[in-house]
C-alpha cells in the first residue's frame, strides 16, 4: 500500500460544551484520538472590566471584582480593598480584619467544593456534585445574613467591611464547622480511593517545578507540583499571621495531586475559621477615617457634617495620591493581584488585574499536548478555571 | 534553566525594608549599563530600562544567584497619549527565594516593537498577546501573536485612553439575513459621563482663598 500523509483532525470543543465550564471554545488539532496542539479561545464572556473602572469612582469600581470569579466573590473585593488601603495608608480595625479572614476562608471553601464536584462530574463521578452544592447552600447562607448578597456581596469596603455581623451568625458558622469535616470525609470516601477517579487523573496533566514558575502557576496548581508558596504565610496580610495553619503541598504535578490539595486546603480553611471565630475581637468593623469611609446612618441624621460627608463620598468620591502599586492576595485560584495607577483624582488612571486562572487557560496547550481527548477534560477540570476572571 | 535552589520558596514572612533597598541596589549593578533607574517605594521595587533591553534584564535577573527573580507574573502596558512614547509596558516579577517583588518598566512609542520574552517565559505568551490586543503593542518574536480576548474580526485597541468606553460598533442578530451582524453603536440615550471632579474640587478652591480660615473649618474632626 502506498505511503499516505493523514491531515489531523481539527476539533471545536466548546462553547457550549459541559466541561468547558462555561465559554471555552477549545481548538483542538487531533491525530486520532491524540491531541497535538489545543487552542483556546478565550474572551467570550469579556465585558471590558478594566476599561470600566477606568470610568467608576475607586468605590463603584469594587462591585466588579464580585464578578470576574463569581465563585469566590468576597476574595476579590479584598484584593481591591487592600490596593487603596495601600495607596491611602489607612489602617483597618481588627475585627474587620479577623471578619474578612473568616470570610475568606468561607470563599475558598466555596470555591474548592464548586471545583471538586464538578471535576468530579466532569470525569464520570455525579454524587459529590450534588452534595457539594448542599454545602454551598449553607456557606451562601451565611454570605446573605453578613452582606444580603448570596453572591455579588460588595462586603469588604475601603477600610473595613460594610457592616457589623449580626447576632449568632458566628455561632451557626462554628457548629457549621463542626459538621463540615464528616462531609469531607465522605467527599474523599467517593474519590480519593476511586478506581475511576485515579486512572482519569493520575500522571494526567503533569507539571513539573520548572514549568509551573515558567507557566505563572499560582495557587493550589503551583503547590499540586511541590512548591510551598502561599501568600498567606509569605506575603501576610490582614489578620493571616495571627492564623496557624498548614500549606498542604502536592507531589506529583498531577491532576490527582491538584485534587488532594484542594481537599487538604478545605480542612486548614476550616481550622482558619475556627480560630477566627474563636479569637474574633469587638470593636469596630470600618475605619474611622470621614474622608473614605461613609458616617453610620443614625449620624446622620443628627451631624450636618456627616451628611455633607456622605453626600461627596457618594458622589465624587475619595482622592487616592499619585502612584504605582502591585497588591496581591491569595485567591482560592492562585494569585490574584491588582496593579493600580492612581492620578490623584477619584477615579483609577489604570487597573490591571492579574487573573490566575488566565494563565491556567494558557498553559493548557503545554499541558494537554500528547494526551488523549478525554484527558483534556480532566486537565481543564483540574486547572480550576472560571471564565468571569480569565475574559475579564 | 533555573537552579533547583533557586525554586525553593523563602521562610514565610515579610522580607525587611533594609533587605528590599540591598536588593534594589543589586538590582541596579547586576544588569550592567541597560538599568536606567532602579528605586524602592513602599514595598515594591521598580526598575526603568529601554525597550530594546527588556529580554536581557530579565534574564540576567531570573538566573542571577541572589535575585533569583523565575517568575513573571504579569505583563502589563499604561496608556499616556500626551507622552512621545505613549505606552509603558510594566513586567511583574516575583523572586521567591526573596520573597520580593519587582516590577521592570519601559516606554514604548506607538508603533515600537518590544521583543518578546516568550522564548524565556511560558507565561509571558499570553500576556503579550493581551497586551497587543488592548494596547497594540507590537511584541517582536512572539510565535502566535493573535488577538486574545476580543471578537473575531475587532478592530481597536480598547484599552487605548482614546478608544471611546461605548467601543465603535453593536452586534445584534438579523433575522433577515439569519446571522449575527456588526453596526455602527446607536446610543438610545445620550451618552452620560458624570465628572463630580471638577466643580468640587473647584469649589474647595473658592473656599480656600475667600476669608474663611482653614484651621477652624476641618471637617474630618
Amino acid at each position: 500500500m502506498a505511503e499516505m500523509q493523514i491531515k489531523p483532525i481539527t476539533m471545536n470543543f466548546g462553547p457550549q460544551h459541559p466541561a468547558a465550564h462555561g465559554v471555552l471554545r477549545l481548538v483542538l488539532e487531533m491525530d486520532g484520538e491524540v491531541i497535538e496542539r489545543a487552542d483556546p479561545h478565550v474572551g467570550l464572556l469579556h465585558r471590558g472590566t478594566e476599561k470600566l473602572i477606568e470610568h467608576k469612582t475607586y468605590l463603584q469600581a469594587l462591585p466588579y471584582f464580585d464578578r470576574l470569579d463569581y465563585v469566590s466573590p468576597m476574595n476579590q473585593e479584598h484584593v481591591w480593598a487592600l490596593a487603596i488601603e495601600k495607596a491611602l495608608g489607612i489602617a483597618v480595625p481588627r475585627r474587620a480584619q479577623y471578619i474578612r479572614v473568616l470570610y475568606c476562608e468561607i470563599g475558598r471553601i466555596l470555591n474548592h467544593l464548586l471545583n471538586l464536584t464538578t471535576f468530579a462530574i466532569d470525569v464520570g463521578a455525579m454524587t459529590p456534585l450534588l452534595w457539594g452544592f448542599e454545602e454551598r447552600e449553607h456557606l451562601m447562607g451565611f454570605y446573605e445574613r453578613a452582606c444580603g448578597a448570596r453572591l455579588h456581596a460588595a462586603y469588604f469596603r475601603p477600610g473595613g467591611v460594610h457592616q457589623d455581623l449580626p447576632d449568632d451568625l458566628l455561632v451557626d458558622i462554628a457548629n457549621w464547622a463542626k459538621s463540615f469535616p464528616a462531609f469531607i470525609d465522605d467527599l474523599e470516601t467517593l474519590l480519593t480511593d476511586n478506581r475511576i477517579f485515579r486512572q482519569r487523573t493520575v500522571d494526567i496533566g503533569v507539571i513539573s517545578k520548572e514549568d509551573a514558575l515558567s507557566l505563572g502557576m499560582t495557587g493550589p496548581c503551583l503547590r499540586g507540583s511541590g512548591i510551598a508558596w502561599d501568600l498567606r504565610k509569605h506575603q501576610p496580610y490582614d489578620a493571616y499571621d495571627e492564623m496557624d495553619f498548614d500549606i498542604p503541598v502536592g507531589k506529583t504535578g498531577d491532576c490527582f495531586a491538584r485534587y488532594l490539595v484542594r481537599v487538604e486546603e478545605m480542612r486548614q480553611s476550616l481550622r482558619i475559621i475556627e480560630q477566627a471565630i474563636e479569637n474574633m475581637p469587638a470593636g469596630a468593623v470600618l475605619a474611622e477615617d470621614n474622608k473614605v469611609t461613609p458616617p453610620k446612618r443614625g449620624e446622620m441624621k443628627q451631624s450636618m457634617e456627616a451628611l455633607i460627608h456622605h453626600f461627596k463620598l457618594y458622589t465624587e468620591g475619595f482622592h487616592v495620591p499619585e502612584g504605582e502599586s502591585y497588591t496581591a492576595v491569595e485567591a482560592p485560584k492562585g494569585e490574584f493581584g491588582v496593579f493600580l495607577v492612581a492620578d490623584g483624582t477619584n477615579k483609577p488612571y489604570r487597573c490591571k488585574i492579574r487573573a490566575p486562572g488566565f494563565y491556567f487557560m494558557a498553559a493548557v496547550d503545554h499541558l494537554s499536548r500528547g494526551h488523549m481527548l478525554a484527558d483534556s477534560v480532566a486537565i481543564i477540570g483540574s486547572l480550576d478555571i472560571v471564565f468571569g476572571e480569565i475574559d475579564r | 534553566m533555573t537552579d533547583n535552589d533557586l525554586i525553593e520558596a523563602a521562610e514565610p514572612g515579610l522580607p525587611s525594608l533594609a533587605s528590599l533597598a540591598d536588593m534594589a541596589e543589586h538590582l541596579g549593578d547586576v544588569g550592567g549599563k541597560p538599568v536606567l533607574s532602579c528605586s524602592v517605594s513602599g514595598d515594591e521595587i521598580e526598575i526603568r530600562v529601554a525597550a530594546a533591553d527588556i529580554p536581557q534584564i530579565l534574564a540576567t535577573i531570573r538566573d542571577d544567584r541572589r535575585a533569583g527573580f523565575t517568575q513573571l507574573i504579569d505583563i502589563t502596558a499604561v496608556d499616556y497619549p500626551e507622552r512621545a512614547s505613549r505606552f509603558d509596558v510594566v513586567y511583574l516579577l516575583l523572586s521567591m527565594r526573596n520573597n520580593m517583588r519587582v516590577r521592570v518598566v519601559a516606554s514604548v512609542a506607538e508603533g515600537q516593537a518590544v521583543p518578546s520574552v516568550t522564548p524565556m517565559f511560558m507565561s509571558a505568551n499570553w500576556a503579550e498577546r493581551e497586551a497587543w490586543d488592548m494596547f497594540g503593542i507590537f511584541f517582536a518574536g512572539h510565535p502566535d501573536l493573535r488577538r486574545l480576548l476580543t471578537d473575531y474580526g475587532f478592530e481597536g485597541h480598547p484599552l487605548r485612553k482614546d478608544f471611546p468606553l461605548t467601543g465603535h460598533v453593536e452586534v445584534r442578530y438579523d433575522d433577515a439575513q439569519r446571522r449575527v451582524v456588526n453596526e455602527p453603536v446607536h446610543l438610545t440615550q445620550e451618552f452620560r459621563d458624570f465628572d463630580f471632579l471638577s466643580p468640587w474640587e473647584g469649589m474647595q478652591r473658592e473656599i480656600g482663598k475667600s476669608d474663611k480660615s482653614s484651621d477652624s473649618n476641618n471637617p474630618g474632626e
